[in-house]
């Protein structure tokens, strides 16, 4: 395909932004290389646009434009408007750890008595004086993809979390994105979560906007490292600002015996992208991505899965649920690569779409890609309006045209939420959904 | 699957290397030029004593060719194609003019007997009467880029059907042509479209006028077997109000050790009511064990339902080509019309397959099924890649796709990617993929009750893609489950 494309105004634009913004970026030395390597990999590709396979239903040239410059560090002010925000969204008994405009607040986290299991740092504090391995680690994510390599360069902080062999961390760790402030801005984070040898955690992560926040960019990503028999569940809540911007990735990869429990919900944000590529590299491992999309106004939200099942003995599901009102949009992508090796894989991916207005509209893109013959994989995907027989069954049981499709939805999306394990993250995102259905009217 | 060393020798043996139609026909032929430039469209233009409206044409695509690039988003992977070290045109040379059809070099006839076009035809194409009443395939035969023979012409022109070969149908009834020709697959359409609209030679001409059902089958055979040359057929298929017409398609190559490019374009359009049933058994060279030699199948195909309650129907078999690069599509945009996809894809040795559909709905009610079975055996690559999509006005759009793939050995790859695109909440998708080994338990089952493992095989494969099968016309379906079992030959293991 055709991409080499002449710098565009934009593309000018970014590199303005970055120039900016170098003072602030931690690290010196071989993280500034590969930071440098980055900024020359997101330069030489631009924004995504349709023309790039991976990107064909979101175009950021016609949605974003241009990369916000870079948040200023939160003042008193800001914290003041980020703690508000986050009385809103609390979530009882986790451990919350805080970014405000991509910046780590002390303040407003909880981040004392860790214990001896579990260690947390910031990403400013890694990049500036950490490990190398870590560093590089924190680094893996391909520069191929423009908005990980625009991460990679722009990265400012994160949070990197540490859980010791054979630990069980019984309290769920949140961390909160939170953007502050009234002038649009960008904030450029990278987290990373590394789980030992047969321990076990669970890592909730949310975005939020304070009032008054709008047209904000948010771009985060998430590494995670999961030892051989650990486990890792794992929840993400897009509740962003309905003007804002959040494109996400993720890198994740387990080893042998392993399990990894994902769900997102996204109901926020004007133009979300998510993005996870999930590595199976040891024998015995289990997957389960799940996530529900609930769309309405002129919301795009766009979930590209990629899995790759590099080993023989493994397992995967991806339940995928869009519900789509208004002019909103939903894309999912997912994609299953089976390599020659990996025998006796079971893979399993279902996404349906649910259209509630004329003007919806849904994209799905499930891929199968086997490269060994002793499996067994399959893909479905539906897209469909509200059955009518259905609706009809319940007005004539007294229910009112909004109280019997707020029931419809709920069973429709219920299918992905049930597959949270942790029951208190089940609560929430059941709750959020409700919410979405009860401002639905 | 356990592989036990004595079929793996045999797999050895046997493998695509068996391929039937190898056989090449020695003949005197007529040849453009290699490479190409204007002047080779020219001439083939001249070639065919075209209008002028018709080499311009031509050249518009030809210009625009210039300017595109070949796509590369398949998952085929072949050396680049130099496109000037190819044969345009090449038409077996006359040894005296044909004046009628018993007078057709006698070589080419033995050609067609021996790649075993039922006998009937054969018979026809010999002069001889046959019985009243018994079923009837008329053919159109098309050797390297000339047409040496069209059946049943007369008989068929009094039921008002016009089945002729395209080049004379441009002479002939040029306002049709016209009408017509570029409307479904436009000169820009793409890469390989264009050079087709350039430099086609042949192919097939078919309208059936309104309300007429087609008296019988209609069918074109084509066959390479000129060296270094490149196959541009064009066939275009008009089904006016109320019309039907069944159309059969067959292909083979002779076993060369090069590549040859087979980059045809096919265009349907029905209008009210009509409805066209599409064939192909695809069986072109696919090349040997080693993956040397075979034909570049890259073709576009595609059906426009024009009218309303209008029906197109594709249907595939395919067994042959070193590289299939295929998406017969249907636009569905007359109220209430239908579209279908039957496949089956067989991949054996070293074959690539990259082929599936687009169901475009645009019209109200519109409805659109596809049901493709791969099979992916040896170490060959076999992709679904189907695109279905509902426009701001279809609504009630149905569609229903199933694709299930096969994979026989661990050294083969199947690969689905679907595209499924909903901008209207009425319509109603549901698609369906699975991939998966031939199960150990059914094989046992078979091997049991006495048959043999490659017998197992074949009953197993027999009933996974018995639900194309049935969409096919008779002669063709015995004929298709012949190649099916011979492509799968030695593949056990």
């Amino acid at each position: 395909m055709n991409v080499v494309l002449a710098k565009t105004e934009t593309a000018n634009a970014t590199s303005d932004v970055i120039a900016v913004a170098r003072d602030r970026l931690p690290g010196t030395g071989k993280v500034a290389d590969l930071r440098r390597q980055a900024l020359e990999a997101h330069q030489r590709l631009g924004l995504p646009h349709r023309r790039i396979e991976d990107w064909k239903y979101t175009d950021l040239r016609v949605l974003m434009r241009e990369v916000l410059p870079l948040a200023a560090a939160p003042d008193a002010e800001a914290l003041k408007r980020a703690a508000a925000a986050l009385k809103l969204h609390a979530i009882a008994g986790v451990r919350r750890i805080v970014l405000v405009d991509g910046v780590f607040a002390p303040t407003l986290s909880e981040t004392s008595d860790l214990g001896k299991d579990i260690n947390i740092r910031t990403l400013r504090e890694v990049l500036e004086a950490g490990d190398a391995a870590l560093q590089a680690q924190l680094f893996a994510p391909d520069n191929s993809d423009a908005m990980v390599a625009l991460n990679s360069a722009m990265m400012t902080d994160g949070i990197v979390i540490e859980v010791a062999d054979n630990a069980a961390i019984a309290l769920p760790l949140h961390i909160v994105h939170i953007a502050s402030g009234a002038a649009p801005a960008a904030m450029f984070t990278r987290s990373l979560i590394r789980v030992g040898k047969h321990a076990g955690a669970t890592l909730v992560e949310s975005y939020i906007g304070a009032e008054g926040a709008k047209a904000y960019q948010v771009h985060d990503s998430l590494i995670v490292a999961i030892g051989d028999g650990a486990r890792l569940d794992h929840v993400r809540l897009i509740e962003d600002s309905r003007e804002a911007f959040n494109i996400s990735s993720a890198v994740v990869t387990l080893g042998a015996n392993a399990h990894f429990n994902t769900f997102g919900m996204n109901n926020g944000s004007l133009v979300s992208r998510y993005q996870a590529v999930i590595s199976v590299a040891g024998e015995g491992s289990r997957v389960e991505t799940n996530g529900v999309n609930l769309l309405n106004g002129r919301q795009h939200a766009d979930t590209t899965l990629f899995l790759d099942h590099a080993v023989p003995n493994c397992s995967s599901r991806e339940i995928f649920r869009a519900v789509v009102d208004d002019r909103g949009h939903s894309v999912f992508q997912g994609r299953i690569i089976v390599r020659p090796r990996a025998q006796k894989t079971d893979a399993r991916m279902m996404t349906r779409a649910l259209l509630l207005s004329d003007e919806a509209e849904a994209d799905n893109k499930p891929e199968l890609e086997i490269f060994a013959d002793d499996v067994t994989c399959g893909h479905g995907a539906t897209t469909g309006a509200l059955d009518d027989s259905l609706l009809f069954y319940l007005r004539a049981r007294g229910l009112s045209e909004k109280e019997a499709q707020a029931l419809l939805i709920q069973a429709f999306v219920g299918e992905a939420i049930e597959q949270i394990a942790n029951e208190a993250l089940r609560e929430l995102a059941i709750s959020a959904a409700q919410r979405w259905l009860a401002a639905r009217g | 699957m356990a592989a036990v060393q004595e079929t793996v020798d045999r797999v050895r043996r046997i493998d695509v290397d068996q391929y039937r139609y190898g056989f090449e026909t020695l003949i005197e032929s007529d040849k453009a030029p290699k490479g190409l430039s204007e002047d080779t469209v020219r001439f083939i233009s001249a070639k065919k004593n075209e209008p002028a409206w018709m080499l311009e044409w031509r050249l518009e695509a030809y210009r625009r060719w210039l300017t595109m690039t070949e796509p590369k988003w398949a998952r085929v992977d072949y050396p680049t194609i130099d496109y000037q070290d190819l044969y345009y045109y090449s038409a077996p040379k006359p040894k005296k003019t044909i004046g009628s059809l018993d007078e057709i070099d006698p070589e080419i006839l033995e050609t067609y007997k021996k790649l075993g076009i039922p006998l009937r035809e054969v018979e026809v194409l010999e002069g001889v009467v046959r019985p009243e009443g018994e079923r009837r395939i008329a053919v159109d035969a098309v050797f390297d880029s000339v047409s040496v023979a069209t059946t049943f012409q007369k008989e068929l022109k009094q039921a008002g059907v016009i089945f002729m070969p395209i080049s004379e149908a441009i002479r002939e009834h040029p306002e049709l042509v016209r009408k017509y020709l570029g409307t479904v697959v436009p000169t820009s359409d793409n890469y390989f479209a264009t050079l087709n609209s350039a430099v086609f030679s042949d192919g097939s001409f078919v309208y059936v006028p309104p309300g007429v059902r087609c008296p019988m089958e209609l069918s074109t055979y084509f066959r390479i077997n000129e060296r270094n040359t490149g196959q541009f057929e064009r066939t275009l298929i008009i089904a006016d109000k109320g019309a039907y017409v069944s159309y059969l398609e067959g292909c083979t190559a002779p076993q060369r050790d090069e590549n040859q490019l087979h980059a045809a374009v096919v265009e349907l359009v029905t209008h009210d009511d009509a409805e066209i049933k599409y064939s192909t058994v695809q069986n072109w060279y696919p090349g040997n064990s080693e993956g040397k030699g075979g034909i570049y199948n890259f073709v576009t195909k595609r059906g426009d339902c024009r009218g309303n309650n209008s029906k197109i129907s594709w249907t595939q078999v395919e067994t042959g080509s070193a590289i299939t690069w295929k998406y017969p599509s249907c636009i569905l945009r007359g109220d209430n019309s239908r579209g279908e996809f039957y496949s089956i894809a067989i991949s054996n040795g070293h074959q690539q397959v990259d082929s599936g559909t687009k169901m475009i709905h645009l019209g109200k009610n519109t409805t659109s099924r596809i049901i493709s079975k791969g099979i992916a055996a040896g170490v060959s690559q076999n992709t679904y890649r189907g695109l279905v999509t509902a426009h701001r006005k279809a609504t009630g759009a149905r569609n229903f796709t199933a694709c299930d793939s096969l994979l026989i050995g661990d050294k083969c790859g199947a690969h689905t990617v679907p595209y499924i695109e909903a901008k209207n909440s009425s319509a109603l998708f549901e698609h369906e993929a699975t991939t998966s080994k031939i199960s150990e338990d059914v094989l046992f089952y078979c091997v049991q009750r006495g048959l043999s493992q490659e017998e197992a095989v074949g009953l197993v494969v027999n009933g996974f893609v018995k639900d194309v099968l049935q969409q096919l016309p008779m002669e063709f379906a015995v004929e298709a489950q012949k190649l099916i079992s011979i492509s799968l030959e030695g593949s056990v293991g």
